[in-house]
C-alpha cells in the first residue's frame, strides 16, 4: 500500500490520545466535489481516499473483497468504487445515480465528499453537490484526454461559484505515467479553461487505482512531476467560508426566540463577515437601525461571532425584525429588489412554464416568484446560447424573474448563500429549480410605487360594498358567462357596483396578442387577474369568466389578493354534458384536430379542490344557480 | 480572521437546520433513542434555542428491551433539558408478546418501524428529528437531510429533492411528514469529539466495566435483566461476569457486547480508531436482506 508517514497514525492514537484528538479537534474542514463519468474512475479515487486514510474497517473491506470479486469491474483486484455506489439500483446497474457524500480526514482537515454522477441527465445532481463544495477535482482519463464531458463538468462547476479546480488526470499508469501525455491534456484544458472565465487550476497526474501522486509526491512513477499531491493540496487550499469572514456583516434571521418578555433573540447563521457586541446593525428591508446587545450562546455570551456561525443576537432598540428579515452591517447593507437577472438550473421533468407563479426561497426568505420567457439556454457542451421558450430538465438558461414583494439579496458571484435560490412547486411541493442571481434589472429599482391618498377602503366605503372578485372557472360551454351574467344583474339590482370580465371580449383586446399555448394561458391569466385586482381596489365586485384551467393561475391570482376577496366559483359541468350543447362549436372543431390545446380535449382541466362555491348546470338552472351563489356572498358589505 | 474548525461547522449546520424546522413545520419532534447521537442531537438542539427549552417534544419509541440504565438517562435528560417527554408502546406487538429472541426482525418491524409510524400519527407530528448519520452505512450517504415521507411513511430514494446551498425545502402535503437529520455530515469520530469538547452525559454502558454477559448464537451478550431472560428463554444462560462496553445502544439481547478495557471518553475514541470493525456490526439489524438491509428498512418507514 502506497503511504506517506503521515499518514501512520495509529502510534500517536496507541501512544498519546490526548495529543492525537487534541489535533483532530482543530481540524478545519473543506467540502470538495469529484466529477468524471464511471469510466474515469471517480469512485475508484474515492474509495481510495477513504482507504488511504483509514476510513473502512475490516468487515466493510471483507464484504468489499467479496462483492469485488462477485460483481466488480477489476477482476480479482479491489474495485473501490463499490465501497461509494450506495443504492441498490446503483449497484445493479454500476453507475452513480445520486450525489453521495463521504467523509474522511487527514491530519489538517477533515473532508466531506459530494461524489457527483457524470452523465449529462444527472446535471441538476452535480449542481446539487457543488453548491457547498469549496473545490472540485475534475477527473479525466489521460487515454481520452478532454471530453465533452470534462467541458461540462468545468463549466458548471465554475458556474456555481467554485474557485478551486483541480484538474486530475487518471489513470497515467495505463499511459505509462507519460509525461508528455500529461502535459498535452493540461495544454488543451488550459485553452478551454481560459475561454470560460476559468483563472485557474492545478493539474496533478494520478492513479486513483494504484495510488500514484494521492497522498505523496512525486511518486516513484513520476519523477517529472513537481507539484503536490492530491491531498496536500486539499489540505492547503484556502476555504471559502473563511474567505467570506472579510465581508460586509450578514445574518439573515431564522428564527425569533421570545421564551419570556424581558428577551427577544434573533436567532441565524451568519453568511458573511462578523460581528462584536456594540456593532452598529441595520434590519433590511425596513432599514431600522440599532446596535447589537449581546452574542447570546448555551456556554455564555460571545464577544464576537464571525461568517459559518449560528448566533442569537440580541439588540438595543425594540425594532420589528421576524423571519426573512436580515441583520447586516448598519454602513454597508445589502441591496433589495423585485426583479433580477438570473441564471436557472432547471430540476424537474415539467419544464419550466414562464409566468406561473412559484415559490422562491432564498436564504429565510420565501416569496411567490416568476420566470420571464428564457433570454437564451447554455448548451452545456458547446456554451452556445440557444433560442429557448422554457427550461427542459437539467438544461441551464438566463432569464428575468420577478417576486411578488422585493427580497433581500446580494449578487450569486459575490454571496453563495444570498445569490443562490430555490424554486418550488406549488402545488407538488418538489424543489424543480435553482438559480443564481446575476444583478437586479435597473427597471424595478426606479419603478416605485406611487404612494396614494384615497386608499382601496376609502373607495369601497364609498360604494358602500366590500370589494371582491368572483371567479368562475370551468369547462368551455359549462356556463361560466350565462351565469356570471345573471349574478351580475341580480347585483346591479341590489345597486352594486360590478363589472363583468369575460373570456372572449377580453381576448378581443387586453389579450389579442396572446395565443392558447400553455405558457399564452397563463399569461392571459395573469393579465386579466392584475385587471381585476386593480378593479377591486377601486371598490368593484369583480366578476370572471374564464376556462382558467390551471389550479396554479387560480391560485396566483387568488394570492394577488387580501384574503377573503377572492371567491373561486366551479361551475360543474360534465366534460359530455359541456360538448353535447357545444354552443360555439368548438368541442367539434377540437375533436376533429382543427383546435389545439383546446381544454377538456388535448388540455387538461384541473379542477379546484376547494372552491368557496360550486354550482351545476346539469341540476340547477341558470337561475337557481346564481340564487345560490348569492346567497353565498352574502352580507355584500 | 477566525478559521473554524471542523467541530465548530458542524456544529454551526446542525443548529441552522433544527431552527429551520421549527420555523417552518408545525408540529415538530424529536426522536431520542438514549444513544450517544440522541445525546449529541438533544445537546445541539439545547443550544439552538437557548436561553428558551427546545420548542418540541422527545419521543422515545420504547421496545421495553432496552437496557436499565438507558431508561435512567432517558428520565434525567427530559428533566434537565424542560422538554415534555413522550413514550411510545406498539400494544399490539406487547399483546403478542413480540421479542427479540423468538421473533428475530418482526421485533424490530412491530416495536420499532411499527411503533414509530403510530407514534407518529397518533401525535400528528409533521417533522420529526433523527440522529442518522451519512457515513453509517451506504444508503444513508445519499438520503438528504430532509427527508420526505409519503403519509404512509414510504421513502423513495429516486424521488428525493434536490437541496442545495443551505437551502431546505419544507414544503409538503397535508398528511406528508419530513425525518430531518440534523447530524447527517457528522462522523463517528466527530460524535466522540465533541461529546468530549461539551462534556455531554452518555449512558454508562459506553464505558468498559465488568458486566453479567452470556452468549447467544455466537454473539455477546449483556443479560441486563435475568430473570426476563430466563423467562423468554425457557433456561438461564450461562452468565459470566466480563470487562465489557458496547460501541452501539438497542435492545440488550440485539446489541453485542464488546470486551473491552476502555473507561474513559479518550479510552474509548482511542480503542474506536484502533479497532478495525464498523459501527453498526454489532448491531443484528443490517444484516437481514443482504448488503441493501437498511435500504429496504428505510422504505418500509423504519428511521
Amino acid at each position: 500500500m502506497n503511504k506517506s508517514p503521515a499518514y501512520e497514525v495509529d502510534a500517536l492514537i496507541a501512544e498519546d490520545i490526548g495529543a492525537y484528538l487534541h489535533q483532530h479537534q482543530n481540524k478545519q474542514l473543506l467540502r470538495f466535489i469529484t466529477c468524471g463519468s464511471v469510466d474515469d474512475g471517480k469512485s475508484t479515487l474515492i474509495g481510495r481516499l477513504l482507504y488511504d486514510s483509514k476510513m473502512i474497517f475490516e468487515d466493510q473491506l471483507a464484504a468489499l473483497e467479496s462483492d469485488s470479486k462477485r460483481v466488480g469491474t477489476q477482476g480479482q483486484e479491489i474495485d473501490f468504487a463499490l465501497l461509494v455506489d450506495g443504492l441498490a439500483a446503483e449497484r445493479e446497474q454500476g453507475i452513480t445515480i445520486d450525489v453521495a457524500y463521504r467523509f474522511f480526514s487527514t491530519e489538517k482537515r477533515k473532508f466531506i465528499v459530494a461524489d457527483c454522477p457524470g452523465h449529462e441527465q444527472y446535471t441538476r445532481n452535480m449542481v446539487t453537490g457543488a453548491s457547498t463544495a469549496d473545490l472540485a477535482v475534475i477527473l479525466v482519463d489521460a487515454r481520452k484526454g478532454v471530453l465533452v464531458q470534462t467541458r461540462r463538468h468545468s463549466y458548471i462547476a465554475h458556474l456555481l461559484g467554485i474557485r478551486h479546480l483541480v484538474l486530475a488526470v487518471n489513470k497515467m499508469d495505463l499511459v505509462d505515467y507519460d509525461q508528455q501525455v500529461f502535459d498535452t491534456i493540461v495544454a488543451e484544458y488550459r485553452a478551454f479553461a481560459t475561454e470560460i472565465g476559468i483563472e485557474s487550476f492545478t493539474a496533478i497526474p494520478i492513479s486513483g487505482f494504484k495510488g500514484d501522486n494521492i497522498t505523496a509526491a512525486p511518486s516513484a512513477n513520476t519523477p517529472w512531476y513537481a507539484g503536490p499531491s492530491l491531498i496536500a493540496h486539499l489540505e492547503t487550499v484556502e476555504i471559502a467560508n473563511t474567505a467570506a469572514q472579510a465581508r460586509a456583516f450578514r445574518m439573515p434571521v431564522q428564527w425569533v426566540n421570545r421564551p419570556n418578555l424581558d428577551f427577544r433573540g434573533f436567532a441565524g447563521l451568519i453568511t458573511d463577515g462578523s460581528i462584536r457586541k456594540g456593532d452598529k446593525v441595520r434590519v433590511v428591508p425596513a432599514g431600522k437601525t440599532s446596535s447589537v446587545a449581546s452574542i447570546v450562546t448555551f456556554n455564555g455570551e460571545l464577544d464576537q461571532a464571525v461568517a459559518g456561525q449560528s448566533v442569537m443576537l440580541t439588540l438595543a432598540d425594540e425594532i420589528d425584525c421576524s423571519r426573512g428579515d436580515m441583520i447586516a452591517a448598519a454602513g454597508d447593507p445589502p441591496q433589495v429588489s423585485d426583479q433580477f437577472e438570473v441564471t436557472i438550473v432547471w430540476m424537474s421533468d415539467e419544464a419550466l412554464k414562464p409566468g406561473r407563479g412559484y415559490w422562491l426561497k432564498l436564504g429565510t426568505q420565501t416569496v411567490s416568484a416568476n420566470v420571464a420567457e428564457p433570454k437564451y439556454e447554455v448548451c452545456i457542451n458547446t456554451f452556445e446560447h440557444l433560442a429557448a421558450k422554457t427550461l427542459e430538465l437539467n438544461a441551464i438558461g438566463v432569464a428575468e424573474l420577478r417576486t411578488d414583494k422585493p427580497i433581500v439579496f446580494e449578487p450569486y458571484g459575490a454571496s453563495r448563500q444570498l445569490g443562490g435560490f430555490i424554486l418550488i412547486d406549488k402545488f407538488t411541493n418538489a424543489t424543480v429549480g435553482a438559480g443564481m442571481i446575476h444583478f437586479s434589472l435597473r427597471r424595478a429599482e426606479n419603478v416605485h410605487w406611487q404612494p396614494v391618498s384615497i386608499t382601496r377602503e376609502d373607495h369601497a366605503v364609498l360604494k358602500n360594498q366590500k370589494p371582491r372578485v368572483l371567479w368562475f372557472t370551468g369547462l368551455s360551454g359549462s356556463g361560466k358567462s350565462t351565469i356570471a351574467n345573471e349574478v351580475e344583474k341580480r347585483l346591479n339590482l341590489m345597486n352594486r357596483h360590478t363589472f363583468l370580465l369575460d373570456g372572449d371580449n377580453v381576448r378581443h383586446g387586453l389579450n389579442r396578442d396572446l395565443g392558447f399555448t400553455e405558457a399564452d394561458r397563463i399569461e392571459n391569466i395573469r393579465r386579466i387577474g392584475e385587471v381585476a385586482k386593480l378593479m377591486a381596489d377601486a371598490g368593484l365586485v369583480v366578476l370572471t369568466a374564464f376556462i382558467s384551467p390551471f389550479r396554479a393561475e387560480r391560485r396566483m391570482v387568488r394570492e394577488m389578493l387580501p384574503e377573503g376577496e377572492f371567491i373561486e366559483i366551479f361551475v360543474d359541468t360534465p366534460l359530455s354534458v359541456a360538448e353535447a350543447r357545444d354552443v360555439k362549436g368548438l368541442y367539434k372543431k377540437a375533436r376533429a384536430g382543427q383546435l389545439k390545446n383546446f381544454t377538456g380535449i388535448d388540455s387538461p382541466y384541473e379542477e379546484p379542490e376547494a372552491a368557496e362555491i360550486r354550482v351545476n348546470t346539469v341540476e340547477m338552472t341558470v337561475e337557481e344557480a346564481a340564487d345560490h351563489i348569492i346567497r353565498k356572498i352574502l352580507p355584500l358589505k | 480572521m477566525h478559521t473554524l474548525t471542523h467541530l465548530e461547522r458542524l456544529e454551526a449546520e446542525s443548529i441552522h437546520i433544527m431552527r429551520e424546522v421549527v420555523a417552518e413545520a408545525d408540529n415538530p419532534v424529536m426522536l431520542y433513542s438514549v444513544g450517544k447521537d440522541s445525546a449529541v442531537m438533544l445537546h445541539l438542539a439545547r443550544k439552538a434555542f437557548y436561553p428558551a427549552p427546545p420548542p418540541f417534544p422527545l419521543l422515545h419509541v420504547d421496545t421495553t428491551w432496552k437496557f436499565k440504565a438507558m431508561y435512567d438517562l432517558r428520565e434525567k435528560m427530559a428533566r434537565e433539558s424542560g422538554m415534555e417527554l413522550l413514550i411510545w408502546h406498539n400494544e399490539e406487538a406487547a399483546e403478542r408478546g413480540i421479542n427479540p429472541f423468538e421473533h428475530g426482525p418482526l421485533h424490530t418491524d412491530m416495536w420499532k418501524t411499527q411503533g414509530l409510524k403510530q407514534a407518529l400519527d397518533h401525535y400528528g407530528f409533521d417533522a420529526a428529528f433523527g440522529g442518522a448519520r451519512r457515513d453509517e452505512e451506504k444508503s444513508r450517504a445519499k438520503e438528504r437531510v430532509f427527508s420526505f415521507r409519503s403519509a404512509s411513511h414510504g421513502w423513495d430514494p429516486k424521488n428525493q429533492r434536490p437541496e442545495l446551498w443551505n437551502l431546505y425545502n419544507a414544503k409538503k402535503a397535508k398528511g406528508e411528514s419530513i425525518r430531518v437529520f440534523p447530524l447527517s455530515n457528522w462522523t463517528e469520530l466527530d460524535i466522540w469529539q465533541y461529546i468530549m469538547a461539551e462534556n455531554i452525559e452518555i449512558v454508562p454502558l459506553y464505558f468498559a466495566e465488568e458486566r453479567p454477559t452470556y452468549e447467544w448464537e455466537g454473539g455477546l451478550f449483556m443479560a441486563d435483566d435475568i430473570d426476563r431472560l430466563e423467562k423468554v428463554l425457557g433456561k438461564r444462560p450461562e452468565i459470566t461476569m466480563r470487562p465489557v462496553r458496547f460501541r452501539t445502544l438497542g435492545c440488550w439481547p440485539l446489541t453485542g457486547a464488546v470486551e473491552s478495557k476502555a473507561a474513559t471518553l479518550a479510552e474509548v475514541v482511542q480503542e474506536m480508531l484502533l479497532t478495525s470493525t464498523s459501527e453498526r456490526q454489532g448491531r443484528v439489524i443490517d444484516k437481514d436482506a443482504g448488503g441493501a438491509g437498511m435500504e429496504k428498512k428505510k422504505q418500509e418507514g423504519y428511521f
